[in-house]
């Protein structure tokens, strides 16, 4: 299960695509909307992406990490659109034999889709400003 | 030729487009096109030099060749999860 969703994330429905008989580990990632980064204190987050090129580099990755780890699934659900604090933007599972496995498949596929996968998220700050994370600019 | 170019956040933002044309001079490269745009729409031109190009939803290289038939996008620095 690759997919970009509008609506709160299923992590549930995200767990049972990477069930596995053969699996000896699960594991489940959850990004979540934080209140404070430093001083600046987070009201709500929205999230735009290019979801085409977002799929397909979605996919590539879990292609990659299949193959890198031996998983037997992988699932990711990002969500797009406006999110409240505490809610959970991106879920990642992934299953394999054993759990070193998963734990690095796990946080190389967090780390490599927030340098790679084309999706972006506007800061909504307490002061009523907004911002486009966009590192670097 | 006029090329289509999408563009995403800060970049749709700042123009108040999700796509613009640009007219640039055939052949041309990614390089090029980026080139085009900061005169086109120069309130893009100080976000312009962080931004990959995706050609046909891939990463580009600024050698890499376009065609008015490409599907063309602005891909400013990510920042999912």
């Amino acid at each position: 299960m690759i997919t970009i969703v509008r609506h709160p994330i299923d992590h549930d429905a995200v767990l049972r695509a990477v069930s596995s008989h053969q699996a000896g580990a699960v594991l489940l990632f959850l990004g979540t909307t934080r209140q404070f980064t430093g001083e600046k204190e987070t009201t709500a987050l929205d999230y735009d992406c290019y979801e085409e090129m977002a799929l397909k580099q979605m996919t590539r990755l879990a292609e990659q990490a299949k193959e890198k780890w031996q998983l037997q699934g992988v699932a990711m659900m990002h969500r797009v659109g406006h999110l409240e604090l505490g809610e959970a933007s991106v879920a990642i599972a992934v299953s394999s034999a054993h759990r070193e496995a998963a734990f690095d498949a796990g946080k190389w596929l967090i780390d490599t889709l927030k340098e790679v996968v084309p999706i972006w998220k506007k800061e909504n700050w307490s002061d009523g400003t907004t911002e486009w994370v966009h590192h670097g600019c | 030729m006029i090329c289509s170019v999408k563009l995403f956040a800060m970049a749709q933002q700042r123009t108040g487009q999700q796509e613009i044309k640009v007219t640039v001079e055939s052949p041309a490269t990614v390089d090029n096109l980026k080139t085009a745009i900061s005169v086109q729409f120069p309130e893009l031109g100080d976000v312009l030099p962080h931004c990959m190009v995706a050609v046909n939803t891939e990463y580009a290289s600024p050698t890499d060749p376009i065609t008015e038939s490409d599907e063309i996008a602005i891909i400013p620095p990510v920042s999912g999860g």
